[in-house]
């Protein structure tokens, strides 16, 4: 249970860069969530921070302690490998056992905790197999395991569950989150998936290219992305981008799309917005955010015309895909609602919730 | 009209019998055995015959050139009462223990120390084969060179460095004992011993570190990650994490080593004939000595055969664990 601080690090393998200045601070018992696409070093950072990878340039604290050259045995910390990494040859007994024996913990302690650490896992009937002897979700629950018997000040996890099938992932999920908080510590966690970094998070940091893109609680990722790819990458499906302009209209503001659907800005953006009149810019709106036309609940719903092209049934809601601006845009409709292909439906957007992208520089005004 | 309908009905019966034919090996029992009648044969002619021949030749007081009468048992009792063969029988498990575990335990360190990037490690692995590749005669005929009473060319570097110190120290014992000779490698019965499994271990040690090395890139990288969040220390991790990953190949390595060492014929051959004094006469040896000098087939054939519980013991252990280990 401690802080962890990442100051300025840097990590290249030979030439290539991994990560690129990484400053960050996790709060003690914080769960946080590394998250971001294939290769942007979450992988080598979190291998920074348990020891196993060394630092190029920068400074890792675990506590008060500098711990850039004290090795992965003497930092304190557990971790959870995607491919969960038991030992073949161990039981499970032995297998979350075996750091205590390492570090000299007397046999009757050891009892005790690894006899805890499975009964919070549901294990308690497993112990004396091997790992070949388990199903996929059982080898994560004993790799947690080994690392909850540690009681470690901290724990990290690398994408373990996305090598379990979908329904084992929603449930292991939860369970990972019942289990923070009944062993309070503190976690980083890393993952691809945008939905899990979403469920389990109190702060996600989202990666890219090996830098830090945002770092900020779920729903202020979601509610305000700071940039483009935060807000492409946060939300399922994910948002749309539309190219528009940024025009005056009388008063206010209003945002052309190309093919001459004029949106009007909500009154207290325009001071915000007034700088970049006349602009390209990109309009992003979430699916969730367009919706067929409905009763307008504040005076910021607009409606407008376009052809369907395609539809995806998604049971609770089907998703309509038309073309603004030589664009694919996505739309989040009620089933019933919905028109055919090739036919003009009229759709209702909630302004309130836009963003407008600086295209030259990908970040959100 | 005719020819046509000959012609349909030669061609029906060339159908017929294609048809036949495929049937039958179609069903995989049938196919299975007439697959593995090539092989069969070849292990019948090489293997099975000798073996029997063998069998039936301990039996016997066979010697060249006569058919020989069956005489029961009585070769094997015979070796059993001769000093000669006890002697051969004990010289044969030494050699074999003592070789075997100092190749398994060089073998490892070479292969650990292998599995390691350093410059040039591609090169140094295919180097390290050499010793194997050689024909064993030819690279035997080297040691007999090196391992001369007089030209020894071991002894010479003693003598160099014996020289090299009494010049460095200002010592006076060269005058005292006159020069180093160095040990007669061949004709002391102990050094003879030494020898012999020096050579055997040289040649034998790239089939342990190869073996090995291929078993150690098996592990995963990710549990020595584990090991080492785990607290392991390098040589813990070894004893923990390496040893029992790489333990089935280890024991099919040393158990097949096993075989082949206690077996060994050509290498004691050249370098000693089994001297001095029988002191290097091995089972294998021996055997040779009595059927082909000797020319008594019958006792050199029960000699041979003595190798065979010893040597089936060992496969049955290694059988039972490998066994244990597929439950697993
Ligand atoms: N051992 C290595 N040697 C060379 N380059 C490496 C090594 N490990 C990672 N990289 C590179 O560093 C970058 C970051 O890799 P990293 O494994 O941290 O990605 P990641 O975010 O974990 O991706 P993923 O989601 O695919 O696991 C990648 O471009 C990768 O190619
Ligand atoms: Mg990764």
């Amino acid at each position: 249970m401690a802080e962890i601080l990442l100051k300025d690090l840097y990590k290249t393998y030979g030439e290539t860069p991994a990560v690129r200045g990484i400053d960050l601070t996790i709060a003690e018992n914080e769960f946080v969530v590394l998250v971001g696409p294939s290769g942007c070093g979450k992988t080598t950072t979190l291998r920074m921070i348990a020891g196993l990878e060394h630092i190029t340039a920068g400074d890792i604290f675990i506590g008060d302690r500098l711990i850039n050259d004290v090795p992965p045995r003497d930092r304190n910390i557990a971790m959870v490998f995607q491919n969960y990494a038991l030992y073949p040859h161990m039981t499970v007994y032995e297998n979350m056992s075996f750091g205590l024996r390492l570090r000299k913990v007397q046999k009757g302690e050891i009892d005790i905790r690894v006899k805890e650490a499975a009964e919070i896992l549901n294990i308690e009937e497993l112990l004396e197999r091997r790992p070949k002897q388990l199903s996929g979700g059982q080898r994560q629950r004993v790799a947690m395991g080994r690392a909850i018997v540690r009681n470690p000040q901290a724990f990290l996890f690398d994408e373990p569950l996305s090598n379990l099938d979908a329904k084992l992932r929603v449930q292991m999920r939860t369970e990972i989150k019942r289990i923070h908080q009944r062993v309070k510590t503190t976690v980083v966690y890393v993952t691809h998936d945008q939905v899990e970094a979403m469920s389990l998070a109190d702060r996600i940091v989202v990666m890219n290219n090996g830098i830090i893109e945002q770092v900020g609680p779920p729903q202020e990722m979601y509610d305000n992305p700071k940039t483009r790819f935060v807000a492409g990458f946060i939300g399922s499906p994910a948002m749309n981008f539309v190219p528009c302009k940024l025009t005056t209209n009388g008063d206010g503001l209003s945002i052309k799309l190309t093919d001459g659907v004029d949106l009007k800005v909500p009154g207290e953006r325009e001071k915000r917005y007034r700088p970049h009149v006349d602009r390209d810019l990109i309009l992003g709106i979430r699916p969730e955010h367009l919706t067929e036309c409905r009763q307008h609940t504040n005076e910021q719903q607009q409606d407008f015309g376009c052809d369907v092209s395609v539809l995806e049934p998604m049971g609770i809601d089907t998703m309509v895909f038309m073309e603004i601006a030589n664009v694919e845009v996505c739309a989040r409709a009620a089933p019933d609602a919905v028109k055919n292909p090739g036919e003009t439906m009229t759709f209702t957007i909630d302004m309130q919730k836009m963003h407008l992208i600086d295209p030259s520089t990908d970040t959100v005004l | 009209m005719t020819e046509r309908f000959i012609d349909s009905r030669s061609v029906q019966t060339e159908q017929f019998k294609i048809s036949w034919l495929t049937t039958v090996l179609e069903d995989q029992r049938v196919l299975g055995y007439v697959l593995l009648i090539p092989a069969f044969l070849l292990i019948v002619v090489f293997i099975g015959y000798p073996f029997l021949l063998g069998v039936w030749m301990a039996l016997t007081d066979k010697v060249v050139g006569t058919p020989g009468n069956f005489v029961g048992l009585a070769n094997f009792t015979k070796l059993l009462d001769s000093d000669i063969f006890r002697v051969a029988a004990w010289n044969t498990v030494f050699f074999t223990v003592v070789a075997t575990a100092i190749k398994a335990a060089l073998g490892m360190w070479l292969a650990v120390l292998l599995n390691r990037k350093f410059m040039f490690s591609r090169a140094t692995r295919a180097a390290v084969l050499l010793p194997f590749i050689v024909p064993t005669v030819l690279s035997t005929l080297v040691w007999l060179w090196m391992l001369d009473g007089t030209f020894s060319v071991f002894n010479w570097i003693l003598r160099w460095f014996w020289d090299l110190e009494i010049s460095a120290f200002g010592l006076v014992i060269k005058e005292d004992f006159g020069y180093i000779r160095g040990p007669n490698w061949l004709g002391d019965p102990y050094y003879a011993m030494g020898s012999i499994i020096m050579a055997n271990v040289w040649r034998g040690l790239p089939f342990f570190a190869i073996s090995f090395l291929a078993a150690l890139q098996t592990v995963p990288s990710e549990l020595y990650d584990a090991a080492d969040i785990d607290g392991a220390t390098g040589w813990k991790k070894f004893w923990h994490v390496t040893l029992p990953m790489i333990k089935p190949v280890a024991v099919v390595v040393v158990v097949f080593s096993f075989v082949i060492t206690f077996a060994d014929f050509q290498l004691v051959y050249i370098l000693t004939r089994g001297g001095p004094n029988n002191s290097t006469h091995l089972l294998a040896t021996l055997a040779y000595q009595q059927s082909m000098h000797t020319g008594n087939l019958g006792e050199g054939a029960a000699c041979a055969l003595f190798m065979l519980p010893l040597l089936l013991i060992v496969i049955i252990l290694q059988l039972a664990y490998l066994r244990r280990q597929g439950v697993q």
